[in-house]
């Protein structure tokens, strides 16, 4: 008999206390040795007491520790990689300038790349996958176009169509002129003549002429906004194909048909935070760190890149760690002047009347007692 | 593009980077809170135009119990502090 049984109701008791897969790890264990209640109480006690033992204590300084450990491996990087890597066709931020825009919490990254992974059917083959890329990528007039004129006599542009390019990205002659004919009106007229369209204008400006042709060339036949570029690819692991693309627009690509809207995510913060919230911005941010990391065979604890995440999403919104996020919006004037733009920030907290309470640990280093950490923590807990 | 907006609230829950939400009733809430020794506001907040509060349909003062998933301990239970706007 397995000594489960013999101590089911002090592992019930036990399932709110210890974390969920520590917990599992334990039943596992038990159930499959063969041992009197005596020792799997023994087992439980030594599993507790090791678990209670691993815990930060209250007052541990977590983020210096925090600091530290993501601080010190990051200067090895400087030294050693390609902050741009080339991913196939295009480049992405990769290394340290990454990893300073995710705590920067940059409004645009420098390269905005969505990972779109597709439903059953389509992750199986490379055909299908392409089908969806073709969905996604956007195609402009510019792309479907051999040649273009600019007929400044009749002040009309001719576009002559390529066929071929037509039947490449699956578009008929009916899509495009549904589409086009949304163009007309604002003194335009289009015309349709087999593989030739021609716009033709009510202006004579031939600089305007010139402009519009360069708008007209920019109109999106098919696909998503700001989607320039999709590059199907297989996991080496899985064998299953997913779409990178170049450029971002979550919102769109969560509901193409054959995406899988439970992992496809964007690198952009600021975008994640708006389309799925804070929460999955608080998970992209701690993963996003950790791949940096990751890439450059730097081992660093998870938990660090979670207390990070943590501190950059608390208010709800993404903040940047620095002075006009985390750093800047400290509650004590004195902590907020020590960091950076000291007058500045001294001249506004009087002009305010804020006072100081003292209880961050800037403020009572410049004051000269003790910080309220570990041991220094004590009188706060006796004011309770 | 044949999945309508409502669609999309549903496609939020499901998300691999969010967690699992519920809104905590007001006694429950009070009673974890003391047993924090925590005030409500110190408890990380999350805004109510928040795409995911907004699924739950949580109002400004509510507290939300999120359980994530975590590479360490599997599933991990926080609260976020429903603020306005």
């Amino acid at each position: 008999m397995s000594a489960l049984k013999e101590v089911e109701p002090v592992l019930e008791r036990l399932k709110g206390v210890l974390p969920l897969s520590l917990y599992r790890e334990l039943v596992a264990k038990l159930s499959k040795e063969e041992m009197g209640r005596e020792k799997a109480l023994e087992v439980i006690y030594e599993t507790l007491k090791l678990y209670v033992k691993a815990l930060i204590d209250a007052g541990e300084a977590i983020g210096i520790v925090t600091a530290q450990s993501i601080g010190e491996p990051s200067t090895q990087m400087i030294l050693r990689s390609f902050h741009f890597a080339g991913l196939r066709e295009f480049s992405m931020a990769l290394g340290l300038p990454r990893m300073i825009e995710i705590v920067d919490a940059r409004r645009r990254p420098a390269t905005p790349l969505m990972y779109v992974y597709l439903d059953e059917e389509h992750s199986k083959s490379r055909e299908k996958a392409e089908e969806v890329a073709k969905r996604i990528q956007s195609v402009t007039l510019e792309t479907l176009a051999r040649s273009v004129d600019v007929d400044y006599l009749t002040f009309s542009i001719v576009v002559e169509l390529d066929p071929e390019q037509l039947r490449y990205r699956d578009i008929s002659t009916k899509q495009l002129e549904k589409v086009l004919a949304k163009v007309r009106g604002k003194g335009l007229e289009v015309e349709f003549d087999g593989n030739v369209v021609v716009f033709r204008l009510d202006t004579s400006d031939p600089v305007k002429l010139r402009k519009i042709r360069d708008k007209l060339l920019q109109t999106r036949i098919s696909g998503i906004k700001n989607v320039r570029k999709t590059v199907v690819r297989q996991d080496e692991g899985t064998g299953e194909w997913y779409i990178i693309t170049e450029g971002s627009n979550l919102e769109a690509v969560l509901q193409i048909e054959g995406v899988d809207p439970t992992r496809t995510y964007s690198n952009d913060l600021h975008e994640v935070a708006e389309v799925l919230g804070i929460e999955a911005a608080r998970t992209l941010i701690a993963n996003e760190l950790k791949k940096v990391l990751d890439e450059q065979g730097l081992d660093v604890d998870m938990r660090h890149m979670f207390l990070v995440a943590d501190a950059m999403t608390w208010t709800g919104r993404v903040r940047q760690i620095g002075r006009h996020g985390v750093a800047g919006k400290k509650e004590s004037p004195l902590a907020r002047a020590a960091f950076e733009v000291t007058v500045k920030n001294l001249v506004d907290a009087a002009t305010k009347g804020e006072s100081e309470v003292f209880k961050g640990v800037f403020e009572n280093i410049i004051a000269g007692r003790y910080i309220p950490v570990g041991t220094g923590m004590v009188r706060i807990l006796m004011e309770l | 593009m044949a999945k309508n907006r409502r669609e999309l609230s549903s496609l939020i829950l499901e998300h691999q980077y969010n967690p699992q939400v519920e809104v905590v009733p007001r006694e429950e809430a009070k009673r974890i809170l003391r047993s924090l020794r925590a005030k409500i506001w110190q408890i990380p907040w999350i805004r109510a135009s928040d795409p995911l509060a907004r699924v739950v349909g949580a109002r400004p003062g509510d507290l939300l119990r999120l359980r994530r998933r975590s590479p360490m301990a599997e599933v991990v239970e926080t609260y976020r502090f429903v603020v306005p706007a």
